[in-house]
């Protein structure tokens, strides 16, 4: 299952309860996109509950938006970066997605 | 829109539905079956009667399918058909029903 | 996901997909809560199999004893016990977002089965298509 997260972790708990549920998945992958992504910052209070989280959940940004948003050269170690296409791949390849809002 | 009934006039949307579901009362209710060119008769009422009671409970107008089972519940089986209330209301009991209960349209009624 | 290919058998019901809605937001302060409950009475018109999920402040849209008039909104918290009728019966809450807000299943407007977080991730993984409200 894809999990798709768009708010940073500091707004909101979106991110928090979107890895309550993800992480007792079987290989979930979990996408950040738009403000999302704030959320792989290294060193950060959100960047140290991601670390944890990966023991369990694939995690990926999106790169254009973390971009953007200037954390390119902060992102915590092991997420993957992926463009537009390889949005597209993640969810053709998922069984099914959810958007959490 | 509006619908004047004892020289007092009540707002209408533009499909002639009431907007102030206060407003209504059985003298509203006679107007608008008139209008929908419906001659009420007890069985009429019934119907009218049961959609306000599901609308205080419920907060919405039922879809069809959904007021014709609740309908058979509480009325029995043989009021619980569509075809009993297409009778009453040839042009849907939703439509119809509903407009002359001073309900909004249902939920789900396209 | 299946997709049925070729022609359509006439005897054929129709494909029925898991749908689940994720309520996830307050009642009021937003519109979410209202659309997605819309959402939800219109799906239950083209038979499919449909669950809700009560997750996050989305709990609070079923507490008991809402009045709103005072704030002139509808109060539509009722409309939860109009589902049953509408057959959508199966409505989930997660257990750690009632703790949170020391809310028990007695508080709430309608019958739920409140689920584990691991719980709930099966369920979600179940599903064919999950959209949050």
């Amino acid at each position: 299952m894809l999990h798709i997260v768009n708010k940073s972790p500091f707004e909101s708990t979106t991110l928090e309860s979107c890895l309550r549920i993800a992480t007792n998945g079987q290989g979930d992958v979990l996408l950040l996109i738009e403000d999302g992504v704030y959320a792989v910052t290294k060193n950060s209070v959100a960047g140290n509950m991601l670390h944890e989280a990966m023991k369990d959940v694939k995690v990926c940004v999106l790169w254009p938006d973390a971009e953007a948003r200037g954390i390119q050269d902060r992102v915590l170690e092991g997420v993957k970066m992926v463009d537009y296409a390889g949005f597209v791949d993640l969810v053709a390849e998922s069984d099914n997605v959810q958007s959490w809002l | 829109m509006a619908l004047e009934v004892n020289g007092k006039t009540y707002e209408t949307d533009e499909e002639g539905y009431l907007i102030n579901l206060g407003d209504w009362d059985e003298d509203i209710a006679k107007v608008l079956a008139v209008e929908e060119k419906i001659d009420m008769t007890e069985n009429h009422w019934e119907v009218i009667n049961f959609l306000r009671e599901y609308y205080n409970d419920f907060q919405i107008a039922p879809a069809v399918r959904v007021l014709t089972k609740a309908i058979g519940k509480k009325l029995g089986p043989e009021k619980g058909s569509s075809k009993y209330l297409y009778e009453l209301f040839p042009y849907g009991p939703a439509k119809q029903a509903c407009k002359i209960a001073g309900l909004p349209k249902p939920t789900g009624c396209i | 996901m299946n997709e049925t290919t070729g022609g359509v058998d006439e005897g054929d019901p129709g494909l029925v997909k898991k749908f689940m809605f994720v309520n996830r937001k307050a009642p009021y302060g937003t519109i979410y809560a209202l659309e997605g409950l819309e959402v939800v009475l219109i799906s239950a018109a083209f038979d499919q199999d449909v669950s809700m999920v009560f997750m996050d402040d989305g709990v609070y849209q079923l507490v008991k004893g809402q009045h709103t008039k005072a704030i002139g909104m509808k109060n539509f918290s009722p409309t939860y016990r109009a589902l049953e009728g509408y057959d959508i019966e199966k409505l989930y809450v997660e257990q750690k977002s009632m703790e949170a807000r020391g809310l028990t299943e007695a508080d709430l407007l309608v019958p739920v089965e409140t689920l584990s977080s691991a719980d709930m991730a099966g369920l979600m993984r179940s599903q064919d298509v999950v959209i949050d409200f």
